[in-house]
């Protein structure tokens, strides 16, 4: 039979008070974290202007903090960390291989249309 | 905490098996699942959104010139108020992490107290993404406007306020001489888009004419999104130059050279597609922030009835919670993609 409500191991994963402090204060600190980024976001989004010199860069800085900001919460809020191997790499792996793949072969499709566009007018 | 096996248990709990997958349970599995499905469709959606914007390059629109708004404070603050909204999302996430930790300590009080602090934050949310799309559908004072040489341009600016306008010449409704205080922006914009406005002169619905009395604008800068004649893309014309371009067509009394705000089929703010990306994904997200709420008040209902204390373990909070960081997780990409970058 299978019941979703049976105590099973994770399930009955209770955790002491003292435990539950320490969790708390990391909690805490990824939040700081994560604010943190976003207002580091913000000020780059304000300060510097598509079209600038730094642009390119700042680009790139915006996704990398993003990919970051996502692991904090994969791994620490959705606790996919604490999960068994085989459990994250399940998740992780067929994901990230198949969003590469689309992402590379959209965007340079996108470009291709884009300059046959351009060339032969529209 | 989530982990590994600690103690024997008994075939009926490893999901009729000898084994349990992954030693996790049958649900939370199963949420992960759905989790990476869903998590592949706002992929796609994003993807897709990536695809038109690298095709359209240059016309696209800038995230911190299109959302500059704030509620009560009009417009000038870039990105503030969406950063304010993943803020909201984040502090949201972080409650209902804070729910899933009383719930290992099986401190019902706790569960309730996080849970409900979850929700306002998700409620906050959604109204903060209806006053958003308000704003979006209902657009700027100044609006796209078509040019004489046949070139588009978005308009950055104060826009001088509309203070009367004077009745010139009667019609059904107003007499001659009468002063109109009421509904003018409306008005003014309705006239506009109809090409009823001629050398600051407006016809009104019941056909009578007014001259418009109106402020100067300050700070007028057109950006060209679309090349025309005499102008090239992202070429700005600026102070008396842009009043004049401007004015010389919005009272041109030509029809359909401005458009105000956004719906599926045009916008102000760059191209055609812009307008539908924007609606289907953030609405998509606003959906799930929707159902993620609901869920969670369902879940409250059986927190505060104690049927996961009868069970003696919170894992259902457990699973929501998986669905709500989702949420978050969605928008720190939406955030980036569509505002940011």
């Amino acid at each position: 039979m299978l019941r979703d409500d049976v105590i099973e191991y994770s399930l009955d994963g209770h955790h002491s008070e003292e435990a539950g402090k320490k969790i708390r204060t990391k909690i805490w600190k990824v939040t700081a974290l994560l604010t943190a980024i976003t207002l580091v976001e913000v000020l780059l989004g304000v300060y510097i202007k598509q079209g600038s010199g730094l642009w390119p860069f700042v680009k790139w800085t915006f996704i990398a903090l993003t990919l970051l900001k996502a692991g904090y919460i994969v791994l620490i809020f959705m606790h996919l960390g604490d999960e068994k191997k085989s459990l994250k790499y399940i998740v992780l792996v067929p994901y990230f291989l198949f969003m590469l793949y689309l992402i590379f072969i959209a965007l340079m499709e996108a470009l291709a249309v884009g300059d046959a566009w351009a060339t032969y007018g529209g | 905490m989530a982990g590994h096996a600690t103690k024997e248990i008994d075939a009926a709990t490893l999901w009729g098996g000898k084994v349990s997958p992954f030693s996790t349970s049958y649900g939370k599995l199963m949420m992960w699942f759905f989790l990476v499905s869903d998590a592949l469709t706002f992929g796609g959606l994003l993807v897709a959104y990536g695809f038109v914007r690298h095709d359209a390059q240059d016309a696209w629109p800038i995230g911190e010139e299109t959302f500059n708004s704030l509620p009560f404070l009009g417009h000038g603050y870039p990105l503030v108020y969406v950063a304010l909204m993943t803020f909201i999302l984040i502090v949201s996430s972080v409650t209902m992490v804070l729910a899933v930790e009383a719930g290992h300590r099986m401190d019902r009080k706790g569960v309730t107290k996080w849970m409900i602090a979850t929700i306002i934050g998700g409620f906050f949310f959604v109204g903060s993404q209806a006053w958003e799309w308000y704003h979006f559908i209902h657009g700027s004072e100044f609006g796209k406007i078509e040019l004489a040489d046949g070139s588009q341009a978005v308009v950055s600016g104060h826009f001088g306020e509309i203070e009367n306008f004077v009745v010139t010449e009667a019609g059904h409704h107003h007499k001659k001489g009468e002063v109109i205080k009421e509904d003018l922006m409306h008005t003014f914009q309705h006239a506009a888009v109809a090409g009823h406005i001629e050398n600051g002169v407006i016809e009104l619905h019941d056909g009578s004419k007014a001259k418009i009395t109106k402020k100067n604008d300050e700070h007028l800068t057109l950006i060209v999104k679309k090349a025309g004649a005499k102008y090239k893309l992202n070429d700005r014309i600026k102070d008396s130059k842009a009043a004049k371009e401007y004015y010389g067509t919005l009272y041109s009394g030509t029809p359909n050279r401005v458009i105000y705000g956004a719906n599926l089929e045009q916008n102000e703010y760059g191209p055609q597609q812009y307008g539908q990306f924007f609606f289907f994904i953030t609405g998509f997200h606003g959906f799930h922030v929707f159902s993620g709420v609901m869920i969670n008040i369902i879940i409250l209902i059986g927190v505060i009835l104690g049927t996961y204390h009868k069970r003696g373990h919170y894992e259902m909070v457990e699973k929501t919670g998986l669905y709500w960081h989702f949420v978050d997780l969605v928008w720190v990409f939406v955030f980036t993609f569509f505002y940011l970058v």
